[in-house]
C-alpha cells in the first residue's frame, strides 16, 4: 500500500513533466527542421525569432540593466504586482458574479431582463475599455493597480455568474420540496440546499475565473501604461525583442507559471471545500 | 355531514387539481383519516397519487375543494412543522454526512446541537443503521438510504408521515423488510400515515384502510378496509384473508380502469 503511493506519485510527477518536455521538443525539433530546410513560412526561423530554450532559461539569471538585478528577480516582482491585481480582481469579480447569479436566480424577470447585458458585457473587448476605466478612475484618484482589478473581474465575474445560476437552479423538484415541507424559507434554501448543490458549478467558474483574471490583469497593464507589472514588462521587452528576444519568451513563462498557480491554488481549494458524490461532480 | 373535520388527522373535502398545462389530475376527492391510520393510495402510474400526497403537504395548491391536517388547514399544518415526506428517491444531501441528513429537519426547528446529535442517534438506532453517522448517502445502498430518509422524516416527531413509494425502487427483499420495519416504527410512534404505492400486496399488509384511485381523471374508485389481525408479520403474508384482500384489491383497480375509460373512447373522439 505505502509502496503503491509512493510509485502513483511518481507516476503522478512523471505524467507532470511530460508536457513540458514535449512542448520542448517540439520547440527545439520544429526550430531545427526549419532552419536546416530553410523554410520561410509561415515566418522565417532564427535565434532571434525562437530563441533555444536553454537561452530562454539562462536569460533569467541576466541583468536587464548593467549592473542591475537578474531578470528573474524583476519578473518575480512584477509577477507578484500582477497578482495582487488578478487576486483583487478574481475576489471583486467571484463576488459580483455569485450576488448577480443569486438576483437572477430569484427574480425571473431580472434573468430575462438582464442576462443579454451580461453576456454583452464580454463581447466589449477588454482593450478598448482598459485604458478608459483606468484613466477615468484616475482621474477619480484612484491608484492604477485598482483599475487594472476591476477590468480583471469584469472577465472574471461572467463565469461565476453564469455558472453559479446554473448550480442554483440544478436542484430538482423533490430536494426544493423537501426544504419546503419544513417550512423553509428562501434564505435557508438558498443556504441549504441551492448553495451546496451549486459548489461543483463554482468551482469549475473559479478555474475558469482563476486563469481569466490573469489575462485580465495582464491585458489591463498594457494600454493603462502601467510599469510595474507583467504587462508591463511584456510591452517594455517587447520593444527590445530584436536585441533580447529571450527576456520576453522568459517572462512568458513567468506569466504561464502564475496561471497554473492560481489554477492551482483554485483546485486544492475545490478538494478541500466540495464533497459531493462522484457523479455529482461536474 | 356532519362529521368533525377538527378531530381528523387528514380531511380531503372536495380536491380537484387541474394544472396550468391543462392536465386535470384530480377530480372530486374525499377523503377522511382517523389520527394513527395507516391508509396506503394505490392506482395506475399517473391517476394523481403523489399529487394528492402534495396537496396534503401543501406543496401544491388545489384548484377546488379544502384540506385540513390535524384540523387545520394545510398551510398552516405545513408550517407547524405537522408532517414529515419521504419521496420514492430519498433525496439525500450528498454534501451531507448520514448523521447531518437526519439531522437536517431539527435544525431547521432551531434545536441545539447536543440535543441534535441524541436525536439523530435515537433515529439511526430505530432504523438500524447506527455506525453509518459519518457516511456519505452515496456510499449506502438504495434500501439504507431509504432508512436514512425515513429517520429524516421522523425525527422531528410529525404526527403525519406523507410517504411517495418510498419502497418503489427496491428489490422485492429489501421492500418486505423495509414494509416490516416500517409497520413496528408506526406502531411505537403511533403517527398516522398516508402511503402511496403500486404494489397490491404491499398495501394489503400494511394499510388499515386502501384507498384505490382510478386514472383519467384521478378520483377515488373504492375505499377497502384492511381487517386483518396485528401486530403482522410473515405469517400475515400466508393468511388466506390477506389473499382475499389482495384480490378484492385488484378486482377494485380493474374495475376503476372499467368505469373510467380514456375520454377518446368514452366520447368518440378519434386523436
Ligand atoms: N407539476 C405538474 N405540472 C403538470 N402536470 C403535472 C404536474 N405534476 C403532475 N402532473 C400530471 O398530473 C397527473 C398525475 O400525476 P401524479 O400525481 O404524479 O400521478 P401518480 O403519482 O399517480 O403517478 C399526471 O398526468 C401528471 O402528468
Ligand atoms: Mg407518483
Amino acid at each position: 500500500m505505502q509502496g503503491g503511493n509512493g510509485s502513483g506519485t511518481l507516476r503522478k510527477l512523471a505524467t507532470l513533466l511530460v508536457v513540458p518536455v514535449a512542448l520542448i521538443v517540439l520547440w527545439e525539433g520544429y526550430k531545427w527542421l526549419w532552419q536546416t530546410t530553410g523554410w520561410g513560412w509561415p515566418f522565417v526561423v532564427n535565434d532571434t525569432t525562437m530563441p533555444h530554450v536553454y537561452s530562454i532559461l539562462q536569460a533569467f539569471s541576466q541583468p536587464t540593466t548593467t549592473g542591475g538585478p537578474p531578470l528573474i528577480q524583476s519578473l518575480l516582482h512584477a509577477a507578484w504586482f500582477t497578482m495582487k491585481e488578478a487576486i483583487a480582481g478574481f475576489l471583486l469579480g467571484g463576488v459580483i458574479g455569485f450576488g448577480l447569479a443569486v438576483l437572477l436566480a430569484h427574480v425571473r424577470l431580472l434573468e430575462r431582463g438582464l442576462l443579454p447585458f451580461v453576456v454583452g458585457s464580454q463581447t466589449v473587448p477588454i482593450l478598448a475599455i482598459a485604458p478608459m476605466v483606468v484613466i477615468g478612475l484616475g482621474s477619480k484618484g484612484v491608484q492604477g493597480w485598482k483599475s487594472v482589478a476591476i477590468l480583471a473581474a469584469w472577465l472574471t465575474f461572467f463565469p461565476v455568474a453564469i455558472n453559479t445560476l446554473r448550480g442554483l437552479k440544478s436542484p430538482d423538484r423533490r430536494a426544493v420540496e423537501l426544504m419546503q415541507s419544513y417550512a423553509a424559507s428562501q434564505w435557508s434554501i438558498l443556504w441549504r440546499l441551492r448553495v451546496p448543490a451549486s459548489l461543483p458549478y463554482i468551482f469549475t467558474a473559479l478555474k475558469i475565473s482563476a486563469t481569466a483574471s490573469v489575462i485580465g490583469a495582464i491585458i489591463g497593464e498594457t494600454p493603462a501604461s502601467i510599469q510595474d507589472g507583467l504587462g508591463g514588462a511584456i510591452v517594455n521587452f517587447n520593444q527590445y525583442y530584436s536585441l533580447q528576444p529571450t527576456f520576453l519568451w522568459a517572462t512568458n513563462i513567468i506569466c504561464a507559471a502564475m496561471g497554473l498557480v492560481f489554477f492551482g491554488l483554485v483546485v486544492i481549494a475545490e478538494h478541500l471545500v466540495v464533497r459531493r458524490a462522484p457523479e455529482n461532480v461536474v | 355531514m356532519s362529521v368533525d373535520a377538527g378531530s381528523k388527522a387528514v380531511s380531503i373535502r372536495g380536491v380537484s387539481k387541474t394544472f396550468r398545462t391543462g392536465t386535470t389530475a384530480l377530480v372530486d376527492i374525499d377523503l377522511e383519516v382517523e389520527p394513527g391510520e395507516f391508509v396506503s393510495l394505490i392506482g395506475p402510474s399517473g391517476c394523481g397519487k403523489s399529487t394528492v400526497l402534495r396537496i396534503v403537504g401543501d406543496l401544491v395548491q388545489p384548484s377546488a375543494g379544502s384540506v385540513l391536517v390535524n384540523g387545520k388547514p394545510a398551510h398552516r399544518a405545513r408550517l407547524d412543522h405537522d408532517y414529515g415526506i419521504v419521496f420514492q428517491d430519498a433525496v439525500l444531501y450528498d454534501w451531507r454526512t448520514v448523521a447531518k441528513n437526519v439531522s437536517l429537519p431539527l435544525e431547521m426547528l432551531g434545536w441545539s446541537r447536543a440535543r441534535r446529535k441524541a436525536r439523530v442517534e435515537e433515529m439511526l438506532e430505530l432504523v438500524e443503521l447506527r455506525g453509518f453517522e459519518s457516511s456519505r448517502p452515496w456510499q449506502l445502498s438504495g434500501g439504507m438510504q431509504q432508512r436514512v430518509s425515513i429517520a429524516r422524516a421522523l425525527s422531528f416527531d410529525p404526527s403525519l408521515l406523507l410517504m411517495d413509494e418510498p419502497f418503489g425502487a427496491l428489490d422485492e427483499m429489501t421492500r418486505e423488510r423495509l414494509n416490516l420495519e416500517l409497520l413496528q416504527i408506526w406502531e411505537k410512534a403511533g403517527s398516522t400515515v398516508i402511503f402511496v404505492t403500486h404494489s397490491i400486496p404491499e398495501a394489503v399488509f400494511l394499510s388499515t384502510r386502501v384507498v384505490v384511485m382510478s386514472s383519467r381523471p384521478g378520483r377515488i374508485a373504492d375505499v377497502i378496509p384492511v381487517d386483518l389481525p396485528r401486530p403482522r408479520g410473515v405469517a400475515t403474508r400466508e393468511d388466506t384473508r390477506f389473499f382475499e384482500l389482495v384480490t378484492a384489491v385488484r378486482e377494485a383497480l380493474a374495475a376503476g380502469r372499467v368505469e373510467a375509460p380514456p375520454r377518446s373512447l368514452a366520447t368518440g373522439e378519434v386523436y
